[in-house]
This record gives C-alpha cells, sequence and structure tokens, in this order.
C-alpha cells in the first residue's frame, strides 16, 4: 500500500470499483495524445503543470466536494462560497489588514458556513440540495453588500504568491497555488483512507441506516464533510483571489457544477459511497484539458468547453448505471 | 447439573403504544451457552421486547439485568456497548464497504489515528476463521450473497465482545445450505457460551437449533418451555390460544337460517370471462366458490361487483332488478369486494391504518363531505377492536403491518360500509394460521349477523368450514352447487371439480 488510492497496475485483475477511474484515466491520456499529435508544443509536462496552475482552485472545490457526494449529500453553495472568501479577502485587505489574518479569517468563515448548512441537514433532516441552495443566495447575496463592483487585490503577500513561480527542475515550474491544492488532495486522500472520518464518508454513503445501526456517528460524519467542503470552499476562494488578484460578486458563477462535473466524471456515485479522490483529480485534470484544447484550436469559442463537459457527464453516468448499477443490486 | 446463572434477565417489561399495550409484564431470561427461541404470532410482541431489549425503544415498566447488574438502554449502540449484540433480517451492513471494514467499521485497528489496514483484514480473517468462513476479506461485501453477508454481521456482532447475540428471523431469506451453514456458526458460538436469542417463523428450524423457547401471545407471556418437552402441536396451540378452539368450534355450525335472497344472478355471464351462471346468495348465506386457479372463481365475483360488464343475463338484489356499471354503483347497493391481490389491488402502503380504513366510506360518501375526524376515530377504534388489527395504532402506515393485519385493514374497510354482501376473494392467502383462524371466525360471525358472504378460496378445507352453500367453477364455467351438509367432504368436492372437467 504505497499509493494513496490504490493505484490499480498493482492489482493483476482490476477490481470493478476501479473501473471508473481508469476510465477517466484512459480519457485523459487518450485527449492529451490526441492534443500532442493534433498541435504543436502541446505534449510537454509543463501543459499538465498549466492546467493544475489554472485549476488549483476547482481542484480544492472539487475535492470538498467529493466529501459531501461520497455521503450521497450535494452542495451547491461552494461557487458562492468562492465569491464569497474572494469579497472578504479582497475587502479587507482593501481596509489594510494583515494577509495572514485575512487567510484564517475567511477559512474559519468557509469552514463556519459548512458547519451550519451541515447542522441544518442533519438535525432538521432537510434535502442537502434546499439547504445548499439557499446557503448558495445567501452567499452570493452577502458579496452584494460588500460591493458590487470588483475589488482589485494589491497587498504584498498576495501579489507575491500570484506571481512566485516555482521551478521543478527543466523548464517546468508551478505556482504556490497549484503546490497548495495537491497538498489538499494528498491530505484529504489520507483522511478519507486511513482514518476513521474517511471511513465514515463511506459508510455513511453505503446505507446510512446501516452505519447508524452499526453504532457510528452519522451525525457527526454528515456535518463535519459539509465543514470540509465549506473550508475547502473558502481555500479555494483564496486560490481564487491569488490566480485573479481581485475580490468580485459575480466571480465563480456555477463553479459548483463544475465541482460536481468533475467528481462525476472522476467516477464518483452520486448516490454515495463509491469513488476515489484520483478520480475527482483526473476529472479536474480532464476538465481542464478540455479548456487547454480548444485555445489551443483558437477557432472554437469557449462555449465548447460547456458542450464538452455536458456530453463527458452524460457518458459518465450512462457508464456509472452500466458498470455499477448491475453489481450493486 | 444446576442451570447457570442467567446472564440476561427481564422481568415484567411492559411497553404501551398509543392506544396498545405492546408488552404487558413479560418475564424473559437467557442462560449463556443456549440458544433461545422467542416464539408467537405476528404482533404478539416479539419485535417490540427484542426492541426494549436493545434500546431502539424505551420501557414503560419492568426491568432489565445483565449479569446481575440493573441496566437501562437508550440507544442501541448502548446496548450494543453492553455486551448485547442484534443481527437483523435485513442485513444492516455497507455493502459497498470491504468485508473486514465492515466488521471493524468503527472499531479500526488505529496507531495515531492512522488505520491499520493489514492487521485489520489480518484480524478480520481470523474471526472468519473461527466462524469457518474463509472469504477475501479485501473484497467488498456485495460481492457476496445475502447468507455470507449475514454471518460477516454475525462476524461482526462477536467480534464486539457479544454476551448476547440477537438473530431476527436471519433464515427468512436463506437457502436450506446457507442456514445449515448458519446454525454451525451459532453452534459453535453457543460452545463459547454466548447466549443466542432466535426468532424465526419457521417451526422445524427452531426445533433444530434452538434448547429453550419463550412463547408470547398478544404482549403476554405464555411461558418458558424447554424445546424437548414440548411438541410442535403443543406449540402452536399455545401460540395461537384461544383462536384455535374457536376454529374447532366452527366446525358443525348450524345451516344458515331460511332467509330472503338478497343477489340473484340469472345467466348472468360475459363472454371470454365467464359462462352465464344461475346463483342465488340469501341473506346470513355463506356462499364457498370453489375450483382451480383461472376456473372463474374471482370472474364471477367480478360481475356481482360490477367490476366487469355482464354481456348477458340479469341481476337482482334484494329484488330489486339492477345493472351495476361501476363498482361504485355496487358499493351504493351495499355490496362490498375485498379483492385477492391486497398489494395491488386493495391497500394503499404508504398510507396508514386509519386512511386505508376509511378510503371505502370516504369514497362512497364522496370527496366534497369529509368524514368528521371524530367520527373517523371512533370508526376506526371500533373496527381495529373488532378485528384485533395489530398494532393496534391507527397512524401506523399499512405496509409496515404484517400480511395478516393488512388484510384484516382491507376487511375492516369494507365493514366499515356495512355491507349486505361481502365478496373476499381469497382473503387468507399467505398469512399465518393464527390470522387466518380469526379472519374464519370473523366471516362466521358476520354471516351470523345477517350478513352475506361469497367466499372465495384455493383450500378446500376452509370452503367446507364456513360455507352454507358450495357453487364448483370449472373452466369457466359454474358446474354445481352443493349445499354443504354432512356429506360433502374435500375428497368429494375435489371429485366434483375433476368430474366437471370430464362432462
Amino acid at each position: 500500500m504505497t499509493s494513496i488510492t490504490g493505484l490499480p497496475g498493482l492489482h493483476r485483475t482490476v477490481p470493478q470499483k476501479y473501473i471508473p477511474v481508469l476510465v477517466t484515466a484512459g480519457l485523459f491520456v487518450a485527449m492529451f495524445v490526441a492534443g500532442g499529435i493534433r498541435y504543436e508544443n502541446f505534449a510537454t509536462g509543463q501543459i499538465i503543470l498549466n492546467v493544475f496552475i489554472d485549476n488549483a482552485f476547482l481542484l480544492v472545490v472539487a475535492v470538498g466536494m467529493t466529501f459531501v457526494i461520497l455521503t450521497g449529500g450535494i452542495d451547491l453553495s461552494v461557487g458562492s462560497v468562492v465569491a464569497l472568501s474572494t469579497m472578504i479577502a479582497a475587502s479587507l485587505l482593501k481596509d489594510g489588514w494583515p494577509a495572514l489574518g485575512v487567510i484564517v479569517l475567511v477559512l474559519v468563515i468557509g469552514a463556519v458556513l459548512g458547519l451550519g448548512m451541515g447542522a441544518i441537514i442533519h438535525y432538521f433532516e432537510i434535502q442537502p440540495f434546499i439547504v445548499t441552495l439557499a446557503g448558495m443566495f445567501l452567499a452570493r447575496g452577502l458579496c452584494y453588500t460588500i460591493s458590487t463592483d470588483s475589488i482589485p487585490i494589491e497587498n504584498e503577500t498576495f501579489t507575491a504568491i500570484a506571481q512566485t513561480r516555482i521551478g521543478l527542475g527543466g523548464d517546468l515550474s508551478v505556482s504556490p497555488s497549484a503546490l497548495i491544492a495537491v497538498v489538499v488532495v494528498l491530505i484529504a486522500a489520507f483522511v478519507l483512507h486511513y482514518t476513521r472520518l474517511g471511513r465514515n464518508v463511506y459508510a455513511t454513503g453505503g446505507s446510512e441506516q446501516s452505519a447508524l445501526l452499526m453504532g457510528l456517528s452519522v451525525a457527526r460524519t454528515k456535518i463535519s464533510v459539509y465543514t470540509i467542503s465549506g473550508f475547502c470552499s473558502a481555500l479555494g476562494g483564496l486560490l481564487f483571489a491569488f490566480y485573479s488578484l481581485s475580490g468580485y460578486g459575480l466571480g465563480a458563477v456555477g463553479m459548483e457544477l463544475d465541482a460536481i462535473a468533475a467528481v462525476v466524471i472522476g467516477g464518483t456515485l452520486l448516490t454515495g459511497g463509491s469513488g476515489y479522490l484520483l478520480g475527482t483529480v483526473l476529472g479536474v485534470l480532464v476538465l481542464g484539458l478540455i479548456q487547454t484544447i480548444i485555445s489551443f484550436e483558437g477557432t472554437l469559442s469557449s462555449w465548447w468547453t460547456k458542450i464538452f463537459i455536458g456530453v463527458l457527464l452524460f457518458a459518465f453516468i450512462l457508464l456509472q448505471r452500466l458498470f455499477l448499477g448491475g453489481s450493486r443490486r | 447439573m444446576a442451570a447457570p446463572a442467567p446472564i440476561l434477565r427481564m422481568s415484567g417489561i411492559g411497553k404501551q403504544f398509543p392506544g396498545v399495550k405492546a408488552l404487558d409484564g413479560v418475564d424473559f431470561r437467557l442462560l449463556p451457552g443456549e440458544v433461545h427461541a422467542l416464539m408467537g404470532e405476528n404482533g404478539a410482541g416479539k419485535s417490540t421486547l427484542i426492541k426494549v431489549l436493545t434500546g431502539v425503544y424505551d420501557i414503560d415498566a419492568g426491568e432489565i439485568e445483565l449479569e446481575g447488574r440493573r441496566v437501562v438502554f437508550h440507544s442501541p449502540l448502548a446496548a450494543q456497548q453492553a455486551g448485547i449484540s442484534t443481527v437483523y433480517q435485513e442485513v444492516n451492513l455497507c455493502t459497498n464497504l470491504s468485508v473486514a471494514e465492515n466488521i471493524f467499521i468503527g472499531r479500526e485497528p488505529r496507531r495515531f489515528g492512522r488505520i491499520q489496514w493489514q492487521k485489520m483484514r489480518r484480524r478480520a480473517a481470523e474471526i472468519l476463521a473461527r466462524l469457518e468462513l474463509d472469504l477475501d476479506v479485501s473484497a467488498p461485501l456485495s460481492s457476496y450473497s445475502l447468507a455470507i453477508q449475514q454471518m460477516v454481521a454475525i462476524a461482526r456482532a462477536v467480534d464486539i465482545d457479544a454476551k448476547v447475540l440477537i438473530l431476527d428471523e436471519p433464515t427468512s431469506s436463506l437457502d436450506a445450505g446457507e442456514v445449515a451453514q448458519l446454525f454451525r456458526v451459532m453452534r459453535r458460538l453457543k460452545e463459547e457460551g454466548i447466549a443466542i436469542l432466535f426468532v424465526s417463523h419457521f417451526l422445524d428450524q427452531v426445533y433444530e437449533i434452538s434448547d429453550r423457547m419463550t412463547i408470547l401471545r398478544n404482549g403476554k407471556l405464555v411461558g418458558e418451555y424447554l424445546t424437548s418437552e414440548l411438541s410442535q402441536v403443543e406449540l402452536v396451540g399455545k401460540m395461537i390460544g384461544r383462536e384455535l378452539a374457536d376454529l374447532e368450534k366452527l366446525e358443525g355450525r348450524p345451516p344458515a337460517r331460511e332467509a330472503a335472497p338478497l343477489v340473484e344472478a340469472v345467466e348472468l355471464g360475459r363472454s371470454g370471462a365467464i359462462e352465464p351462471f344461475t346463483l342465488t346468495i340469501h341473506e346470513g348465506e355463506v356462499v364457498g366458490l370453489a375450483g382451480l386457479l383461472g376456473s372463474g372463481r374471482t370472474e364471477v365475483a367480478r360481475l356481482l361487483f360490477g367490476a366487469d360488464h355482464a354481456g348477458t343475463g340479469t341481476l337482482q338484489i334484494g329484488g330489486e332488478q339492477v345493472s351495476l356499471r361501476t363498482p361504485r354503483a355496487a358499493v351504493s347497493r351495499k355490496l362490498a369486494f375485498c379483492s385477492e391481490n391486497r398489494r395491488a389491488e386493495g391497500l394503499v402502503p404508504d398510507l396508514t391504518v386509519r386512511e386505508n380504513l376509511i378510503l371505502a366510506l370516504q369514497a362512497a360518501r364522496g370527496w366534497t363531505r369529509p368524514i368528521p375526524r371524530r367520527k373517523q376515530d371512533e370508526l376506526v377504534d371500533k373496527y381495529i377492536a373488532a378485528l384485533n388489527i395489530r398494532p393496534a395504532n391507527p397512524d401506523q402506515l399499512i405496509r409496515n403491518l404484517s400480511g395478516g393485519n393488512q388484510q384484516k385493514v382491507l376487511l375492516a374497510r369494507w365493514l366499515i360500509l356495512e355491507p349486505r354482501l361481502l365478496i373476499l376473494d381469497e382473503p387468507t392467502r399467505g398469512i399465518d394460521v393464527g390470522a387466518k383462524a380469526e379472519i374464519q371466525r370473523l366471516v362466521a360471525e358476520l354471516s351470523d349477523g345477517g350478513m352475506a358472504v361469497l367466499f372465495i378460496s384455493a383450500e378446500l378445507e376452509e370452503v367446507l368450514r364456513l360455507s352454507h352453500k358450495v357453487g364448483v367453477l370449472r373452466d369457466r364455467k359454474l358446474v354445481a352447487q352443493i349445499d354443504n351438509d354432512e356429506r360433502l367432504t374435500t375428497d368429494s368436492l375435489t371429485e366434483t371439480i375433476a368430474s366437471g372437467a370430464r362432462s
């Protein structure tokens, strides 16, 4: 068990549970190879690193979303929480707050929002869809109480982080945000696979009723995943602020849907209980690579990204039905 | 050899649900190293007793002692931690997780908060080996059969240092080989000194595995017996109690009084469904319909009820010529029809007992005139009591009731309308023997009270026991109408059904 998510290559026969992740990985490789054949200067390591750099915030948000979806829930508030985080950060920095204080405060606010939604979902037994929809409107509305305009960020720490590139040898380099995202993924994978909280997440997603009867703390698990998602959204918001160096209330509209798409394309079942973080990483990479290919193509409008994502989502949901629908009965 | 001290003692347990005493002064004890069967009909209080014991319900009266110490459980978790583990009929595990995880989740071996997968798998394999099971512990539970899943559930239960293991209908979905495997595991656990509480509807299994049994009836304790000292017949008698005697009494009931004809069908028929038949049903008369499946029994009933349109013939009800175009018209003529398929055609599983009971009456009144709540309560309480529907909770969802009790609710729904003719299509199919006896007794009582009953059943004994007159159907034709006297037996009836086929 050297790999975090149990790389399928270690097994001679591939267990069925790894198939969705493998399909996504295959898709990613195929897209990469096709891009490399079609475009010059495409098949380089930096292209993949750029996908990480450009989608670091989405990756972090999708990690939080993975926790929620694994329990069979959904969190629609993440995009708004990202926007709210950028707004809070930008406005406080404009008021002269220190960068560290802002970062800590934003993370706490995100986590508390998630905690609140999780508590409402669990204790009042309300559909996560409705609760997080309310959270989505609430967070988006709060953005406009701060400002309706975009607020530029001129804080030195933030601009420094935004402009730093860390060399990885050769002519490869990544942004600090991408590294943060990777660290988040590693920590999350450890939590999911090597801690009780993580296993309870899977158990709750498999059967909440059973988990309860087995004496697991379903309440703590469910509230935890929304808190984690809230925290990840806030962190994603900070990365987004590093990336765009501004706070904007209309930013990150629809990011919750991108995150859900990434998780589903990564092979996680929307009904919960099955999926891997590696899949989510691959899902984000696939989405990022689609954008990259479309920008390389040059003549296609960026809306083609949405079309491809739509087609992929359909394909993957059908795939889940075909492969896992049978074995779960 | 002196009996060992009981590991578990429940005394004077009482549990009240709104409107019903689910448990009333029940004593129960479990000795270490025994398999103890808890017996009783559906609704006798077995499940309630188990739920009280495992902390799902609080108790209203009485006390529970575990190893001589008084205990009070407020949650299943608390009971589990005290050493009382339960394996339910439906396997309550997470099939998406591996076998090992299902055994250990919540108690995984950890070091510095990190789950030690290797150790967990090794220990899971050890525990399963103890139960003589050889499984791939890292495979997902969903890849194994229900029987294996049940064993894994037991493995999980006994690993929690269980002193008492409760198996609630563990065999209901297992085949014979799987049952044998389960029993092997149970014997093994018994040898280790674990007390096993076993609930099953299969008497043979109970006799095979259990050492001792406690019988409940209507929430009360009937007694505790050694399995070896109680015959199956005695056991059934004790489970059913009074009703068995009633059933005996039904035999040789007096013939119906000469009464006015209530329903007269003359050459009533429908092409493709039933050939024209002539049938007269008097008030207070039970007419049985016998015949093979598909012989036209249900079709006769549907024609009389207006569920199908008659192509030929006439129908008189109470001396008045009628043409029943819809069941609604039949209902307004005081006819009632309990269909054979209670799940698909009769009951609405997600409505409560009260709502299901009121449905037909409300439909008869029309939706614009709702029945006042007080009237509803009055009616519902009356019929729940009259038909002995258990649990006697009007707000219970129908799907949570046993088959027999569902059937009684369906009956009650029509009885509320106070029909003059009650058509019962296979009312006793698929329900336990006690409920069957109750329904039969009810039919007899109703007919004594002047209600005419058309009783359709595949069980000839039942038809013979209840009916004053038996109509025999064959190939969609009413071939004979025989008065039920001493000369009519199941054999002669069978012969009529068969010989009809020859003519």
